[in-house]
This record gives structure tokens, sequence and C-alpha cells, in this order.
């Protein structure tokens, strides 16, 4: 019998395979291909004070290896979201990571009080989207504002406290560390990368918003990188993720020092992909005659 | 149920200038599928990872059998062109809602790559239809088809058949006229459509197309500007691959 199960911040994982925010809405829409209550957790989509439109469309561009996307964190709103999505979530027993999205310190608090009393097992902080004016990763880029933001929202916060950051800064142990000093149970890394693309027959930019994030498995070795420092940064946990696509990719994480995995834009490719890297991980710890997944992880030093 | 399963390719040939004509086994997709829905292809090369949606032209539920008329816009789609009888291709469906029969005497429009799913549209309505059908030019591909099942009108941009210019001056040129109105093209001529629909006074309903991620409504790319919040974020913003691609023009802005 293998043990799969980590402990992430207080909270026991069935396994370390999560989803990644935006790519798995609030799990229905994917629980008609996998059962979400076997994921490590489900991450979903950025959650506000009041509801927001999102950006014009073109919304999405693909690339080579990878996507564009620039949805600008459509949501519908803590209120609906507490009444709907929650539920919907509990009534399948799935493990819960909300990520909350904010322009001001304010409207992160809000949210993050509101969820306070609902049976939400941990917190993701997006201080790193790169497709909101403000807000978002303008908190990210800046050591001071990450570790400001870290402790307001730690203050009134009853679950564990991940702070998911970007990955368009120059040292991103500096924004770790300060998330750290702010208090944070865990970090989350990395976010997209701030791309572009033009359409040269309409001679326009591929997408309304001119830019938008990379993901997918284009970034994925940019991904490891940072993981893999950050893990050398700081003692709370790191959830890795950015183009991971296969149990291989996850493994890599894992060995980097990864305590967990969030699978995003491969979803898209094989909505089934969440289960198949789970049992992959498994199959590779049978195969290597290895009984608990807590031996690889930060196996390579 | 939506799935997504291989398939087998039947047959793919190339009716029009880049306009590829595809038959696949599609099995359990087939049986459940309705007209105006729409399936996902996933091309074999791992660095596009996107999947293409494409419009369902043909469905025989009984043989599991789908028809898919698509254009190649890109690397994507050229990749399906290549295919032939007995090659496999990923496919995730049945995708979106769908057209409604209303049993009333309608008129169908496409345009261009929009064409296509009319025509299973135009042999699935009990009474038989109008079409009005808009090309660039001669090249009128499935109009034969459209002539065995419905009164069939097209408009050419070059004039070369019909009438010159788009479908709504085809159906101005003809006076027509019809209970409910169902189209799919580009979203001008959709504007016109609409614009055509409130003249007449009946229910117009039209099928949009956007940049897809997901398919099934998860990833929020595909909106489009609704009259009324949405269902699902509470905004003003429907999916097309969920709450459409079919909406009731009023519905939607454009």
């Amino acid at each position: 019998m293998i043990n799969m199960s980590v402990d992430l911040a207080g909270v026991t994982l069935k396994n370390p395979v999560m989803t990644a925010s935006g790519t798995f809405g609030s799990g229905a829409e994917y629980n008609e291909f996998v059962d979400i209550s076997k994921l490590g957790a489900v991450v979903t989509k950025g959650v506000a004070n009041v509801p927001w439109p999102g950006n014009p469309t073109p919304r999405i561009a693909e690339v080579s290896s990878g996507m564009l996307n620039a949805i600008g964190l459509q949501n519908p709103g803590i209120d609906l979201f507490c009444k709907r999505d929650i539920p919907y979530l509990t009534e399948r027993n799935a493990t819960i990571m909300v990520n909350v999205c904010g322009h001001t310190t304010e409207e992160y608090v809000e949210v993050v009080e509101r969820l306070a009393n609902e049976p939400v097992d941990l917190l993701e902080i997006n201080i790193s989207c790169p497709n909101v004016k403000e807000g978002g990763i303008a908190f990210g880029q800046n050591p001071k504002a990450v570790e400001a933001i870290t402790a307001a929202v730690k203050a009134k916060a009853k679950q564990p406290v991940i702070m998911k950051l970007s990955p368009n800064v120059t040292d991103i142990t500096e924004t770790a560390k300060a998330a750290e000093a702010g208090g944070a149970d865990g970090l989350s890394l990395i976010n997209t990368l701030t791309g572009m693309k033009i359409d040269i027959n309409k001679r326009t930019f591929a997408l309304a918003n001119k830019t938008g994030g990379l993901s997918g498995p284009a970034i994925k070795p940019v991904a490891l990188r940072m993981v893999y420092q950050t893990v050398n940064a700081v003692r709370i946990p790191v959830i890795g993720m950015g183009g991971i696509a296969n149990a291989q990719d996850a493994l890599e994480f894992l060995m980097a020092g990864a305590k967990a995995v969030s699978i995003g834009t491969a979803n898209f490719a094989n909505p089934y992909v969440t289960m198949e890297v789970i049992n992959g991980i498994e199959d590779y710890l049978k195969k290597n005659n290895i009984s608990d997944i807590n031996d690889i992880i930060g196996c390579v030093k | 149920m939506k799935k997504k399963i291989p398939c087998r390719v039947l047959e793919n040939k190339e009716i029009a200038k880049d306009i590829f004509d595809m038959r696949i086994d599609a099995k359990d997709i087939a049986k459940e599928a309705k007209c105006g829905q729409f399936v996902a292809l996933y091309s074999k090369d791992k660095s596009r990872m996107l999947p293409r949606p494409i419009s369902l032209c043909g469905i025989d539920r009984e043989k599991g059998e789908l028809r898919l008329v698509f254009r190649i816009a890109g690397a994507g789609t050229a990749e399906f062109a290549k295919l032939t009888a007995g090659d496999d291709i990923e496919v995730m469906g049945p995708l979106g809602n769908g057209f409604t029969d209303f049993g009333k005497k309608a008129i169908l429009f496409g345009g261009g790559i929009g064409i296509p799913p009319m025509l299973e549209l135009a042999k699935s309505l009990k009474e038989r239809p109008i079409v009005v059908l808009g090309y660039r030019d001669a090249e009128n591909f499935l109009a034969d088809e459209f002539a065995k099942v419905a009164d069939v009108y097209i408009a050419t941009d070059d004039g070369s058949v019909g009438t010159k210019g788009n479908v709504i001056d085809a159906a101005k040129a003809a006076g027509l006229k019809g209970e409910v109105i169902y189209a799919c093209g580009p979203t001008p001529m959709l504007r016109g459509v609409k614009a055509f629909g409130e003249e007449l006074c009946v229910p117009t309903y039209i099928s949009m197309e956007e940049k897809m991620a997901c398919g099934i409504g998860a990833c929020l790319a595909c909106v489009c500007k609704s009259k009324e919040t949405d269902e699902h974020t509470n905004v003003h913003n429907k999916r097309i691959c969920k709450e459409g691609p079919v909406f009731e023009a009023g519905e939607v802005e454009l």
C-alpha cells in the first residue's frame, strides 16, 4: 500500500495533485470527466467581493506548447460563490482551496472574512494576475506590498493562507520571503508569464487586452527553476505549477521540493489529465519500490 | 454526457478550396448529439494544446457517425485536412446547446463556414424550410444537398451565382417571409440577420463563435455580451460553449 497523502500547511491532502486556479471553474464542468473528490484539492477560479465582468474578447490565443489568456478574472462574486459553488464542492467531498482576488487590500480582506465560517480548507491569495489593471500583479511584484497584504489577510483568515506569486519579477525569492515574513502558511508558484501575440493577417494583437498570461508546457522549465529556488529560500511549503501536463512533469516539481502540484492548461488539452497524473505518480512509486510519496518530495537537492 | 474519445475517420475530402468534408465514427457522441451542437477536435501535435471547435454538419445516430465540414484556418485544421480514412482523431462532445424546432416555417441563413451546421438543421425540421446561403464565389459547397430538403437562395460576394451581395440582400430581393429564423455565419452577417428578424418581428436564433480553450464552460474565454445577467457569473457574459452557441438574437449584443 502506497501512501499518496501529503500535509500542506496543516491540511491533509489525499494526494498532492490539485487544479490550477482559473482552469477548472469550481469543479462542476470537469466533474463530468473526473471524480473531483479524488483530487488533492480543487482550487477554484478567483473570486472577488463583487461580480467582475472580466476583459473584452478575444481572451485567449494558442501559442507553441501553451496559450495566452487575458480573461480578467471574470467571477460571480463571493455571495453567489458561497451559495452555489462551495455547497457543490462539499456535497461531493472535494477538498477546497478558494482562490481570492481583489483590486485593493480591503477587497481581498472582505472576501477572506466572508470565507471565515465557510467549509473551506485553504485560501490561495492571487496577488499575481497579470490581466487586471489594479490589484493582482501590482501587489505581487513589490516585496513590501506582498508582506503587507499577506499580513492583512492573515489577520482575518481562519484557514491557512497560501500566497500565489508572480514569475514576472527579477528574483522570486524576494517576494517569497516577503510573503513568509507577512505570515503566509504556504506559497503557490508560478502564475502566468506576461506575453503577447500578433495576428499578422489582421495586423492587430491576438488578445483584446494586448498582453496575456503565458501558460502551458512552454513555461515548465522556468516554473521548475523558480519552485526549486523558492523551496530553498523559505521554510513554508510550496505548491508547484506551470506547464504540468503529465506524471513525469509533476514528479519533477515534487522532487524539486514542491509539497503539492497544480495542473492548469493541460486540463484543456485533456479533461482526464488530473486522474492520469495521480495514477502515473502512484505507478512511478510502485515501480521504484517507494512506499510514501513524502520520500521523494525534495529528493533532488 | 460529454466525453473525449478517439474516433475513426471514415472519409475526408476537399469539397471546395480549403473546405473539407470529414465523416467520423463518433459512437456515443453521435448518438447523443443534437443539431446546432459542436465537437472539439484535438491535434496530434502536443505543441497545439487547445481543441478546435467544429460544428456538426450531419448526425447519423443509428450508425454513430458525425459529418464535419470545416475550413482550413490555421495549422490545426490543416492537420485535420490531411487525415484519411482509417486514421484516428481525438474528439470531445457533444458540446453546447443546439437548435430547437418550433414546428414553424423557418428561414435559415448560413454564411461561409457557418453553412455546414444549417444542413443538419434543414434536414431535421418538420416543415420544409427556406435556406439562404452566402458564399464568396461560385464554389457553392453543400448547396445541392440543401436543395433536396429546402427552397434555396444564394448570395455571392462576386455576383457569380444568385444575388450579388450578402444573404440579407438575397432574402430581401426574393421578399422572403417566415415565422422563425436560424443563422450561423460571421458576426457582420449575424448583425444583418438580427435586424432582418426584427423587421419581420419573428424569433431569431443565431449560432455564435469565439476563441475557445476548454470547450465546456470552465475557462470563460468564449463569452459574449448578453442582455440579461448570466447564470454562471451574474454579470452580462454568456458562455458560447455552454449557454450557446445558439442564442435568441435579442439575448446577445453583436
